[in-house]
C-alpha cells in the first residue's frame, strides 16, 4: 500500500462539493485530513492518501480534473 | 560540537529527534531545529567568531551541523555601502548584501552547504532536488566535493543552457516529461520512496537554517547591529524569515542589541501570493501560477508563505510586488549605479526597494539592506532586449569620431 501526503485547495465554486468523500469511494482511497482551513469562499485540506499507488494517482489526475489544486504537502519543491 | 538539540514542529510542537525529516508525522506541519542557546550564549562569543575563518562557518554553533563540513569555498559575502543608489533613492545608508559572489554565484550555497554537509552526517550515498537553475548549480558543486552521487530533477522543457551550470559537476541530471506541478509531485513521491538526501525536502530543515547567516553576516559587517531595514527576494519565504530569525538568535545570544528590523517582502507581481496575501489581510495564501521573468522566484505555492506573512507583521515590515519591466529597470539600476549585474530576483528587490522608499514605508533613518542573492549572467536573457546595442564602426578614427559625435548628441 502507498501513502501520499497532500494538499487540496478548493475554490469557492468548489467549496460545498463532496470531493474528498467521492474521491474515497470512487477510487478506494483511504483519506485521513490532518488538517483543514475551510470558510465560505474558500478552503485547504492537508491529509494523507492510502492505497494502490495506481488508485491513488489515479484519483488525484481526478481531484485535478475537478477543478481543486492539488499540492505536495510541504508546497512546491522545484526552486530556482 | 553541534549545539542543535532536536526537531521541532512548527504546529503542534511535538518534538523528534535529530534525523532526515521535514514534517511532522502527526499534523503534517512543518520541523524546525532547535537549539541549546545557553550553551551558545556561553560558547559563541564574539572573539571566537572574530578569529575565526571569514566564511559561514565562523558562525558555526548556531547552525545544524556536526563534525562534517562541506565547503567548496565560500567566503563571507560583501556588503557594500550603496552611495550612487541611495543618492538616487534618497537613502543616505544604503547597503547591497551581494551574495553573487558565492562559488556557484548565488546565496543556495549556504543552504546547500548545510544540507550536503548533515547528508553526510546521516550516512546518506545520495543527494538530490528539483530545481531551475541556481539550486541544482549548488546541489552539483557540493555533491562533487563530498563525493556523492547526485540526482537533479529538472521539468523537459527547461532550456539547454541553464543544465550547463549544473552538469558540469557530474550529477545525473533527469529531465521530467510534466509541467512544474508534475514535477513536484513526483519529486515529493521519490523522496518518500528513497532513501536519499534531497535537500529542500527531508533535509528541509536544516537546509533553509543556511540562510540565517545572511542575517548573522550583515548584523556583523555594520559593526555587530541589525539593520534598521531588510528587502528579500522571496520564494517559498524560508530565506526571508531565516534573515529575521538569524537576527534574533544574535541578540539571544548576547552579541546584538534588540533587533528592530523591519522586514519586506519582495516579489514579482507575476507571481506574487505572500505579496497578495499581505494585501488582503486575510492571512491566507492562495497559491498561483507563476508568470514572470523572475524565475529563480517563482514559486506558486511558497513552502514558507504563512511564516513569512508572520514575520513582515512580527518586524511591522510589507511587502511589495513589482512588473516584469520594473524588474528589468531595477537590474539595470542597479547595475548603472553600483556595478553589480544582478539576476532577475535582484532587480525585483531593487524595483521593490524604490516602491518602498517612494510610499515612505522605508525611511532614511538607518541603515536599508538589500538582498542581492544571485548573479545576473545566469539570467542575461532577461535584460537581451533593454540594453544599448554595440555601435559599430569602421576601422578607421574618421569613423570613430563620426561615431563619437552621434553618441554625444544622443547622450
Amino acid at each position: 500500500m502507498a501513502k501520499h501526503k497532500v494538499k487540496f485547495t478548493f475554490p469557492q465554486e468548489l467549496m460545498a462539493k463532496p470531493v474528498i468523500y467521492n474521491l474515497a469511494q470512487q477510487f478506494k482511497v483511504v483519506t485521513n485530513i490532518r488538517r483543514a482551513d475551510v470558510a465560505a469562499d474558500r478552503g485547504w485540506v492537508i491529509l494523507e492518501l492510502e492505497g494502490k499507488q495506481e488508485d491513488i494517482e489515479r484519483g488525484i489526475e481526478w481531484v485535478k480534473s475537478t477543478g481543486v489544486r492539488v499540492d505536495p504537502v510541504a508546497g512546491d519543491i522545484v526552486e530556482g | 560540537m553541534s549545539y542543535a538539540k532536536t526537531l521541532r514542529c512548527r504546529r503542534c510542537e511535538r518534538e523528534y529527534p535529530l534525523k532526515a525529516l521535514s514534517i511532522c508525522e502527526f499534523c503534517f506541519g512543518p520541523l524546525e531545529v532547535v537549539y541549546d542557546y545557553e550553551a551558545i550564549r556561553k560558547n559563541m562569543t564574539m572573539r571566537a567568531i572574530q578569529s575565526s575563518s571569514w566564511n559561514m562557518w565562523r558562525y558555526k554553533a548556531l547552525l545544524p551541523v556536526g563534525d562534517n563540513i562541506v565547503d567548496i569555498g565560500s567566503s563571507v559575502t560583501p556588503l557594500v555601502k550603496a552611495a550612487n543608489l541611495g543618492k538616487r533613492l534618497g537613502l543616505d545608508e544604503l547597503y547591497i548584501k551581494n551574495d553573487c559572489l558565492n562559488p556557484t554565484n548565488s546565496f543556495k550555497d549556504r543552504v546547500v552547504a548545510v544540507a550536503i554537509s548533515r547528508a553526510l552526517d546521516f550516512g546518506f550515498e545520495v543527494v538530490a532536488c528539483a530545481s531551475t537553475g541556481n539550486l541544482a548549480n549548488s546541489v552539483g558543486a557540493h555533491a562533487a566535493k563530498a563525493g556523492l552521487k547526485s540526482y537533479v530533477f529538472i521539468p523537459a522543457d527547461l532550456e539547454q543552457g541553464k543544465i550547463i551550470g549544473t552538469a558540469i559537476y557530474g550529477p545525473t541530471v533527469v529531465t521530467v516529461k510534466g509541467n512544474y506541478d508534475e514535477v513536484n509531485r513526483l519529486c515529493s513521491e521519490i523522496a518518500e520512496n528513497h532513501s536519499w538526501g534531497f535537500v529542500n525536502i527531508n533535509l528541509r530543515p536544516y537546509y533553509s537554517e543556511g540562510s540565517k547567516t545572511l542575517g548573522y553576516e550583515v548584523a556583523e559587517q555594520l559593526g555587530w547591529k541589525a539593520p534598521a531595514y531588510a528587502v528579500v527576494p522571496v520564494a517559498s519565504g524560508s530565506m526571508f524569515t531565516k534573515i529575521y530569525k538569524g537576527l534574533g538568535e544574535l541578540h539571544r545570544v548576547g552579541l546584538i542589541g534588540p533587533v528592530r528590523t523591519r522586514m519586506f517582502v519582495a516579489q514579482a507581481a507575476g507571481c506574487s501570493p505572500v505579496v497578495q496575501a499581505y494585501a488582503s489581510g486575510n492571512g491566507q495564501i492562495q497559491p498561483v501560477k507563476p508568470n514572470t521573468i523572475a524565475k529563480s522566484i517563482a514559486i506558486g505555492n511558497p513552502a514558507d508563505g504563512l511564516y513569512a506573512l508572520k514575520t513582515i507583521k512580527d518586524s511591522g515590515g510589507g511587502a511589495s510586488a513589482v512588473s516584469d519591466e520594473e524588474i528589468v529597470d531595477g537590474m539595470k539600476l542597479l547595475a548603472e549605479t553600483e556595478g553589480v549585474f544582478a539576476e532577475t530576483a535582484g532587480g525585483t528587490v531593487i524595483a521593490s526597494l524604490k516602491r518602498l522608499v517612494e510610499a515612505g514605508e522605508i525611511k532614511n533613518d538607518g541603515p536599508t539592506v538589500a538582498y542581492i542573492t544571485g548573479s545576473g549572467l545566469k539570467t542575461q536573457e532577461a535584460v537581451l532586449n533593454a540594453l544599448r546595442t554595440p555601435t559599430l564602426v569602421e576601422p578607421t578614427f574618421s569613423s570613430f569620431e563620426k561615431a563619437l559625435k552621434t553618441l554625444q548628441e544622443v547622450a
